[in-house]
């Protein structure tokens, strides 16, 4: 395991030592692109920019898809995982929350059937 | 569900679950104990409100809460912790139902807040709460995803400057 997020991390490193592709993670970010795109946007070859592309393919940070002509490429598992971790936080959050309103509605409920017993008498 | 039948002396834990549906959408569900008029009380009366809104397992408290439960009425809430600057949380209803429908937008936020609607379904003296909130762009929802705490891909940058400043400084050579 050690050894794996070790192997990891080097690729993420690596991957990341390039200014390019630095900016192509934030191009990702703000939304999906094709490598056509890509290569426009960071004045480059299609061939250059298919390298890139790779590397950070390899490193997880990237995934592509190819749709008829076009290779689509957005953010990778590495960032699925964040968001993954995100969602279940939110939901513990909400469960707690929760909980305390399930409290709330029980005293409702048991002060409601005494009222009720109470209207009967 | 129907085959299982659920003790009456031992209440069953309900269990939350949180899904993103869409680019732009997630969704919440839970089973609270009791009957839908009940759960809406709870949501829309300022005093029962504040009960549970922030749960004590939470790290801030909620010091203030205002609410006009109405289309078209305003909230505002105030949460804090120990002696930093309260954080406000405030919006508008644009729609109320009772007892099964409230929705209201989330104001406090420099851009555009999400849409949340939430509506009460009863179930055989249990109310299914389900909660949608809706962000205008899937950029939104993406940065609220990732935003309070770090993403991995910014902490793998941040490993890496530490990593480039320590070679600097110690003047080795790429």
């Amino acid at each position: 395991m050690v050894q794996y997020q070790k192997a990891h991390l080097d690729s993420s490193f690596a991957a990341l030592s390039d200014a390019t592709r630095r900016g192509v993670l934030e191009q990702l970010g703000r939304a999906d692109a094709s490598i056509t795109d890509l290569a426009e946007k960071f004045h480059m070859t299609l061939t250059g920019m298919k390298k890139h592309v790779g590397v950070l393919e390899q490193a997880g940070l990237v995934a592509t898809e190819k749709v008829g002509r076009v290779r689509t490429c957005r953010l990778g598992p590495l960032r699925l995982e964040a968001e993954t971790a995100w969602l279940e936080r939110y939901r513990e959050s909400w469960d707690a929350r929760f909980d305390e309103l399930d409290n709330v509605v029980e005293a409702l409920k048991r002060k409601e059937e005494i009222d009720g017993r109470n209207q009967r008498k | 569900m129907d085959a299982i039948r659920e003790s009456e002396h031992i209440p069953m834990k309900n269990r939350a679950t949180a899904e993103r549906t869409s680019d732009r959408e997630l969704v919440v569900t839970r089973t609270v104990n009791g009957p839908r008029h009940l759960v809406f009380q709870a949501w829309t009366k300022p005093e029962l409100f504040k009960k549970w809104w922030v749960p004590k397992s939470f790290p801030i408290v909620l010091l203030s809460c205002e609410m006009d439960v109405r289309t078209g009425g305003k909230y505002r809430l105030e949460m804090g912790h120990g002696d930093s600057k309260p954080m406000a949380f405030f919006g508008k209803y644009l729609e109320v139902i009772a007892p099964s429908r409230i929705v209201w937008t989330n104001d406090e936020g420099d851009a555009e807040g999400p849409i949340t609607t939430v509506t009460f379904e009863e179930k055989a003296d249990k109310t299914l709460v389900v909660m949608h909130e809706l962000y205008p762009s899937k950029e939104a929802l993406d940065a609220a995803m990732t935003s309070g705490e770090k993403s991995c891909v910014e902490e793998t940058f941040e490993q890496l400057e530490e990593t480039l400043a320590t070679l600097s400084a110690s003047g080795g050579q790429s």
